[in-house]
C-alpha cells in the first residue's frame, strides 16, 4: 500500500513541463496479464546523451515495460510521454516513426534475406527497394560508429554478435533516437560485450538515448549513466547520474544490491566454491576421444574432442555461444550423429549405442532447451518427470500406464525438487522457467546417473533458481557423478568447475585447470590466443 | 507446422471436485449443440434461398436418417467405414501427421477386399475369407503409406504433399484396377466380380444393419485406448505435440512415423474393406464416395478423441442418409450435406474461439 | 497410328496441354503467394469452385468473358476473405478451415447449379482466339501456344510478374518476411496481418480466375466438382516449386500434357484407361521425390497464425 503511495507521487512529479528534457517519460504505467501484475505504476524518464540501464531479475517486468515502449503492448493504466507528450504508442510502426527503435532480446531478423533486404524491411510496399540509397547511409552511419557490416550476406550466415550490430545499425538507419537494447549482452563473449559498450558510448555522445537492459550487476555498473532497478514489476530504486559519477564500480554495485536484495548479501552472484576432492587416481567415468561429427547447414561440426571427467570432477566447456557447445552436447548424447572418434563410459565403449541405451547406462543430458526439446508444453508436469522412460515398469505394465505410480513418484519428485507447480496435472509450459528447470533436473538426476551433461542450466533463470541448480550441480559432483558443464557464463564456469576447455569452431582448444589465472588463460583461449 | 494436440491427460478435469467435473461436462455439451444448432439456421436460410422450408427439409432429413426404422438401420451401416477413416485419422492427427490420403487407402483397400473375398471364399470357410480379405486389404493400403511414411521419416518431405499425391494416384490406380485387372468378365459396366450376399459380413439380428459396424466401433475404441493408456499411444502422442522433444527423449521417431503411416492407412484399408465386404460387394468404375475428406471435419470437431468421434460420425451418417433420401423427394441435392458440415465446422471453431477469449479475459 | 505423331495431331496436343495448364498454374501461383506469406491454404479447392461458378454465372447473363473473369475472381476473393478473417484475422487452425470452406463451397455450387442450371445445362460459345501474327504460323509450336484466348497470355505474363514480385519489391520482401520470421516484420512497423491477408486474397483472386477460367474457357459450362482437385494440385506445385513462379509454371505444364494427353488418346482411339495416364505426373514427381528427396524448404511460420507479443 505504501509503495502504491510512493509510486503515486512519483508519477505526479513527472508530468508534462516537470522535466522537458526527456525524450521519452513514463508516468504510473501498469500493465497486467492473467494472473499477473508485470509492471506496477512505473515512472521513467529517458534523456538523450544518457545510457539508461534496467536493471532487474528474470519476472522483474523489464520485458513488458520494452512491449510498451515499442508498441507491442498498450499499457493498462498510466501515461506514456513522448517530448512532454501523451502519446499512446500504437504499434511497432508508430513507435518507429517516433523514433524508438529496438534491439530484442531474441533477434528479429529475417534470415533467409539478406542483410541489405533486412534493413530495407518496413519500406513503402509498391517501391522497389532502394539499395543504393541504404548503401550509402550505412556507409556512413558505420564509419562513425566504427564497425563493419556485410550488406549482402544472408542473415543466417552471420553469427549473433553481427546479427545484433545489423540491428542496432537498422534502428540508426530509421533515425531512431531512443535505442532500446534487451539483455543484448546474453549471447556475445567478454570482448563483444566490451565492443557493445564501447559502441553505447559513442551512440550517446552523438545525442542518441539508451536505454538498457540487464541482469547482471557489473554490466550496468559499466555501461549505465542512470541505473533504475525493477523487482516483482515495480520500481524499486533509481541511481541518478550525479550519483553514479561519485560512487566507484564496487560502491554502486553494492548499492544496487542493496535495492534489490536488501543489506544482508555482498555479491549474490558469488558461489561459495566447495571443496571436493577429486582422486587423480580414478579411472575416468567418461572418456572421450577424437569425436567428430559433420557440420549442417546451421551448426558447425565436431572435430578432435578429447576429454575425460573423473568420478566427482565438474569439467566446464567455456566458448562464445554456437561454436559447437550444443552439437557436443548432442553428439555424446546420441542425438547427434557422429563421424568418428570414441566415447567411453566405464570403459565401455558407448558410441554406438541409440539415446535411450546411453540413458540406461547413466549418461544424462540436461538441455538447454526446456521447452523446445526438453519437455511437451501441453503435457501435464507428472508425464513430463518420465519422457524419457515411456513403456519402463513400474510406470508402464506391459505397454499399460500406471496412472497410481505415475503420481505418486511425481509427487515425491515434486516434492524433492521442490517444484511448484498448481497440480500434477497442469501442462508443464504454464510453470516459470526455473520450475520447469527442477522437472528437468529430477528427471536426469534420477536414479542410475553416472554422467551428467548440463547444457547452460542457468540461462534465463532468475537468481534464486540459478543458485538452486548450481547447488544441485555441484551436490551432484559430490556424490561422485562425474559432471560436464557447458555455459558461456565465464562467472558461473570459474566458481564451480575443477577444469575448464575452451570451445571454438567446434574444436576444443584449450584445457585450463581452475586456478588462480585461469580467467585470463581462459578469456585468452576464447579470443583464439594461445593460454 | 504444429498442431494443437490436447492431451486428455493435462485437460481430464480435477476427479476432486466432481460438481466442476459436471459443469465441464455441460459446458462442453452447450459448447457442442449451440454452435450445430447455430449452423442449422444459418444452413436454413441457404435452404430458404433457394426457395425450400428449411423446417420441412430438416424434418425430412431426421425422419429418414434417424426416426424412420429402415432409415436409422442405413445410418448405423455407413458409420461402420466412417468410423475406421476416423480411428485411422486419430492415430494421424495425434501424432502430428497430416494424413490427407485416406481416400486413396480407402480405395484401395475396397479393390483389394474386392477381387480378393469372392476367390477367397470358394477356397476356405467363409469367416476365413472375410479374415483373410481383411488382412490383405489392410496390408496394400499400408504398402501404400510407406512411400510418404518413409519420406517424412527419414528424408523430412512434407507428408501434406505426398499424401495428396499418392491419393490422387491411388484413385487412379483403383480405377486401372478395376477395369483391367479384376473387371468382371460377366458384365457390361467395368466392376469387380460381386460377392453374394450370404458370404458378406453378418446383419445383426433381424436388422440391415451391418456387423461392419461394431468391428468399425471395436476399431476406434481400441485407437482410443491405445492413445490415451499405453506407452506406444504416449509415444505417438509425444511426436505429435513436440517431434524434438521426441528426439531428446530417444524415441525412434522415424520408426513411429512408419508405423503412423502403417496403422493409420490400414485403418483406412479395413474401411474400404468393411464397405465392400459388408455393403457394396463390388467395386464399380469410378466409384469414389470421399469419405475420407468428409471423416476429418467429424475428427476435428471430436478433437480427436475417440468416443466423441463415434458421435460426430453418427451425426455426418444421419445428415448423409437423410440427405439422400431428401434429394430423391424433395429434390434438394445431397451436395447440402457438405454445406451443413462446413457451416457447423467453423461455427464450432469460431464458438471454441470465443469461448477461449471470454475464459482468457474473465481470468485477466 | 501415325496418326499420332502428324504435325496437326502434336499441335492439338499441346494446345490441349497449355489450355489444362493454365487453371493449375494460376492456382499454383496464388496458393504459392499464400505459403510464402506462412498461410497454407487448404481451401483453395472451394475458392477455384466459387470462381467457376460466379465467374460462369457472370459469363452466361452478361454475355461477356471477360466480366465472367472478374466476377469470377471476385467469387474467389469472397471465400478468400473468409479464410482471412478466420485464420490470420483470429488466427483459427488453417487446415481445419481450409477443408470446411472447400466442402461448402462443393455443397453451395452443386446445390446452386442444381437449382438454376440442371434442366437446361447453358453453354456459353466457344471463346475466341487472340491469334499473334506470325508466331502462330510456327509448325507444331504456333498452334500450341500462340492461338489462345487473351487470359491465357496473360496469365503467363503473371509468372514473369510474380517473379519480379518477389525478387525486386518491397512487398516481396514483406511477404517473405511474414512467412519466415512474422514478428521481425512487425517491429519493422509493417502490419503481418495485412500483408498475410493481402497474400489470402490475391490467391482466392488468382484461384477464381482459374476456375473462371476452367468453366468458361476449358468447359464452357459450370458442372458440379468442375475443379476436380485442380486446386489441391495447386497445393502440391507450390510446395514443389519453393517459392518459384518459373517452376509453378514447369509443373503446371507437365500435368497439363498428361491432362491433354488423356483427352487425345480417347480421341485417337486408343484403349488404355485414361487413369493410367492420368497417374503419371503423380509418379513422375513421386519418383523425383523418392530419389532426390530433398526437405521440401517451407517457410519457417507455415500454418502458425501470428499473435503479436508471443514468442
Amino acid at each position: 500500500m505504501f509503495l502504491r503511495l510512493w509510486a503515486f507521487m512519483g508519477s505526479l512529479s513527472s508530468l508534462p513541463g516537470a522535466d522537458t528534457c526527456d525524450i521519452v517519460a513514463l508516468a504510473g504505467v501498469t500493465k497486467r496479464f492473467p494472473g499477473i501484475v508485470a509492471n506496477d505504476s512505473i515512472d521513467l524518464s529517458i534523456r538523450p546523451g544518457e545510457v539508461h540501464v534496467l536493471l532487474g531479475e528474470n519476472g522483474a517486468g523489464k520485458s513488458t515495460l520494452i512491449g510498451m515502449l515499442s508498441g507491442l503492448l498498450q499499457p493498462d493504466e498510466g501515461r506514456i510521454l513522448v517530448d512532454g507528450k501523451v502519446t499512446q504508442i500504437t504499434s511497432p510502426r508508430h513507435a518507429l516513426a517516433l523514433g524508438i527503435g529496438t534491439v530484442f532480446q531474441h533477434m528479429m531478423l529475417v534470415p533467409a534475406l539478406s542483410v541489405a533486404e533486412n534493413l530495407l524491411l518496413g519500406g513503402p510496399w509498391w517501391q522497389r527497394p532502394r539499395i543504393e540509397a541504404l548503401e550509402a547511409r550505412v556507409a556512413k552511419i558505420t564509419r562513425s560508429l566504427g564497425i563493419t557490416v556485410k550488406l549482402h550476406a544472408r542473415v543466417s550466415e552471420l553469427s549473433l554478435g553481427e546479427q545484433q550490430q545489423v540491428e542496432i545499425l537498422r534502428a540508426m538507419v530509421r533515425n531512431s533516437r531512443l535505442l532500446i537494447l534487451d539483455e543484448s549482452t546474453s549471447m556475445l563473449t567478454p570482448k563483444g560485450i566490451d565492443e557493445l559498450g564501447t559502441l553505447m558510448r559513442r551512440l550517446v555522445k552523438q545525442g542518441l538515448a539508451i536505454v538498457f537492459i540487464t541482469h547482471k550487476l557489473k554490466e550496468a555498473a559499466a555501461f549505465g549513466d542512470r541505473i533504475s532497478v525493477l523487482k516483482l514489476g515495480r520500481k524499486v530504486g533509481e541511481i541518478p547520474p550525479e550519483r553514479f559519477r561519485a560512487l566507484g564500480e564496487q560502491e554502486i554495485i553494492s548499492q544496487i544490491v542493496d535495492l534489490m536484495f536488501g543489506k544482508q548479501k555482498d555479491d549474490p552472484e558469488a558461489v561459495e566454491r566447495p571443496i571436493r576432492k577429486v582422486s587423480v587416481e580414478a579411472a575416468p567415468l567418461l572418456q572421450v576421444t577424437d569425436l567428430a561429427a559433420a557440420p549442417t547447414d546451421n551448426a558447425p561440426g565436431l572435430s578432435s574432442i578429447s576429454f575425460d571427467i573423473r568420478p566427482g570432477e565438474i569439467l566446464g566447456i567455456a566458448g562464445i555461444d554456437g561454436n559447437g557447445q550444443k552439437q557436443l552436447a548432442e553428439a555424446l548424447a546420441g542425438q547427434r550423429v557422429t563421424t568418428g572418434g570414441s566415447v567411453r563410459l566405464e570403459g565401455t565403449a558407448i558410441e554406438m549405442l541409440s539415446v535411450g541405451e546411453r540413458r540406461q547406462r547413466g549418461l544424462r543430458y540436461l538441455t538447454d532447451d526446456r521447452l523446445g526439446e526438453g519437455t511437451v508444453g501441453t503435457f501435464p508436469v507428472s508425464i513430463n518427470f518420465f519422457l524419457k522412460q515411456v513403456g519402463a515398469p513400474p510406470f508402464w505394465r506391459n505397454g499399460f500406464e500406471q496412472r497410481a505410480e505415475i503420481d505418486k513418484r511425481a509427487a515425491q519428485l515434486v516434492r524433492e525438487y521442490d517444484v511448484r507447480t498448481p497440480s500434477l496435472k497442469t501442462p508443464v509450459a504454464r510453470l516459470s522457467g526455473g520450475n520447469i528447470q527442477k522437472v528437468l533436473l529430477a528427471r536426469e538426476l534420477a536414479e542410475g546417473a553416472k554422467v551428467v551433461i548440463f547444457n547452460k542450466p542457468t540461462y534465463g533463470l532468475d537468481l534464486a533458481n540459478t543458485l538452486a541448480s548450481r547447488q544441485r550441480i555441484c551436490a551432484t559432483a559430490a556424490r561422485g557423478l562425474a559432471v560436464l558443464l557447458i555455459s558461456t557464463d565465464l562467472e558461473e564456469l570459474l566458481s564451480m568447475c575443477d577444469r575448464i576447455a575452451v570451445i571454438a569452431s567446434g574444436a576444443l582448444v584449450g584445457t585450463v585447470e581452475n586456478v588462480d589465472d585461469a580467467r585470463t588463460r581462459v578469456g585468452r583461449l576464447m579470443i583464439g590466443l594461445a593460454a | 507446422m504444429s498442431i494443437d494436440t490436447p492431451s486428455v491427460n493435462a485437460t481430464a478435469p480435477d476427479p476432486t471436485s466432481a460438481a466442476a467435473a459436471r459443469r465441464d461436462i455441460l459446458h462442453r455439451l452447450l459448447m457442442t449443440l449451440g454452435p450445430i444448432l447455430a449452423a442449422l439456421v444459418i444452413a436454413g436460410c441457404i435452404l430458404l434461398a433457394v426457395g425450400v422450408d428449411p423446417l420441412a427439409y430438416y424434418g425430412y432429413v431426421l425422419e429418414k436418417g434417424l426416426f424412420s426404422p429402415l432409415g436409422i438401420q442405413q445410418t448405423l451401416t455407413r458409420m461402420a467405414p466412417l468410423l475406421f477413416l476416423a480411428a485411422g485419422l486419430i492415430v494421424a492427427f495425434r501424432a502430428g501427421m497430416w494424413n490427407l490420403g485416406g481416400d486413396g487407402q480407402f480405395l484401395l483397400g475396397a479393390v483389394t477386399a474386392a477381387a480378393s473375398a469372392p476367390v477367397f471364399v470358394q477356397l476356405m470357410p467363409a469367416w476365413l475369407a472375410l479374415i483373410c480379405s481383411f488382412l490383405i486389404a489392410a496390408a496394400v493400403a499400408m504398402i501404400w503409406s510407406l512411400v510418404p511414411a518413409l519420406l517424412r521419416g527419414y528424408q523430412g518431405v512434407n507428408e501434406i504433399i505426398t499424401t495428396l499425391m499418392m491419393t490422387f494416384l491411388g484413385t487412379s490406380l483403383a480405377n486401372v484396377l478395376v477395369k483391367l485387372v479384376f473387371r468382371d468378365p460377366g458384365t457390361t459396366v467395368p466392376q469387380t466380380r460381386t460377392l453374394p450376399v450370404e458370404d458378406r459380413l453378418p446383419r445383426l439380428f433381424d436388422t440391415t444393419i451391418t456387423s461392419g459396424l461394431l468391428l468399425g466401433l471395436a476399431a476406434i475404441i481400441i485407437v482410443h485406448l491405445v492413445m490415451t493408456r499405453t506407452a506406444f499411444g504416449l509415444k505417438l502422442r509425444i511426436v505429435g505435440a513436440n517431434p524434438r522433444a521426441a528426439i531428446h527423449a530417444g524415441l525412434g521417431v522415424p520408426g513411429l512415423t512408419v508405423a503412423v503411416f502403417a496403422i493409420s492407412a490400414g485403418l483406412a484399408g479395413l474401411a474400404g474393406a468393411v464397405d465392400i465386404i459388408g455393403v457394396q460387394g463390388n467395386v464399380r468404375a469410378d466409384w469414389n464416395p470421399a469419405y475420407g475428406l468428409a471423416v476429418i471435419p467429424a475428427v476435428f470437431l471430436a478433437r480427436m478423441n475417440g468416443f466423441a468421434a463415434i458421435g460426430f460420425v453418427f451425426l455426418l451418417s444421419v445428415l448423409s442418409i437423410g440427405g439422400e433420401s431428401a434429394a430423391r423427394r424433395l429434390g434438394v441435392p445431397n451436395h447440402f450435406t457438405l454445406v451443413l458440415v462446413s457451416i457447423v465446422l467453423i461455427v464450432l471453431a469460431l464458438a471454441e474461439y470465443v469461448d477461449h477469449r471470454y475464459n482468457q479475459s474473465r481470468k485477466a | 497410328m501415325t496418326g499420332l505423331f502428324s504435325e496437326v495431331f502434336l499441335g492439338a496436343l499441346m494446345f490441349g496441354a497449355v489450355t489444362a495448364a493454365i487453371p493449375l498454374l494460376l492456382a499454383g501461383l496464388g496458393e504459392q503467394m499464400s505459403e510464402k506469406a506462412g498461410v497454407l491454404n487448404i481451401g483453395i479447392e472451394g475458392m477455384m469452385l466459387a470462381g467457376a461458378y460466379l465467374g460462369f454465372v457472370g459469363a452466361f447473363y452478361s454475355g461477356s468473358l471477360w466480366l465472367g473473369f472478374l466476377t469470377g475472381a471476385a467469387g474467389g476473393v469472397a471465400v478468400a476473405l473468409i479464410m482471412a478473417l478466420l485464420c490470420v484475422r483470429i488466427g483459427l487452425n488453417q487446415i481445419v478451415i481450409g477443408i470446411a470452406l472447400t466442402l461448402g463451397l462443393e455443397g453451395l455450387t452443386a446445390l446452386l447449379h442444381h437449382f438454376q442450371f440442371s434442366r437446361s445445362y447453358p453453354r456459353l460459345p466457344a471463346a475466341n482466339a487472340t491469334v499473334i501474327p506470325l508466331l502462330s504460323d510456327i509448325p507444331v509450336i504456333g498452334p500450341a501456344f500462340f492461338k489462345h484466348h487473351l487470359i491465357v497470355y496473360l496469365a503467363l505474363a503473371l509468372v514473369f510478374g510474380m517473379r519480379y514480385l518477389y525478387r525486386h519489391t518491397q512487398l516481396g520482401l514483406n511477404l517473405q518476411a511474414a512467412g519466415d520470421k512474422p514478428a521481425a516484420l512487425d517491429v519493422a512497423g509493417i502490419d503481418v496481418i495485412k500483408t498475410r491477408t493481402i497474400a489470402v486474397l490475391t490467391t482466392g483472386a488468382l484461384a477464381g480466375l482459374g476456375g473462371a477460367y476452367l468453366a468458361n474457357v476449358g468447359a464452357g459450362l459450370f458442372i458440379p466438382f468442375i475443379s476436380n482437385g485442380a486446386g489441391f494440385l495447386g497445393i502440391v506445385l507450390a510446395m514443389l516449386a519453393r517459392g518459384r513462379p518459373v517452376w509453378v509454371l514447369f509443373g503446371a505444364l507437365l500435368f497439363g500434357v498428361c491432362l491433354s494427353l488423356t483427352t487425345a488418346m480417347q480421341v485417337a482411339g486408343i484403349n488404355i484407361p485414361t487413369d493410367v495416364i492420368q497417374m503419371l505426373p503423380f509418379l513422375a514427381v513421386m519418383i523425383m521425390l523418392v530419389l532426390f528427396g530433398r526437405r521440401a524448404s517451407l517457410p519457417a511460420a507455415l500454418g502458425i497464425p501470428y499473435e503479436r507479443g508471443t514468442r
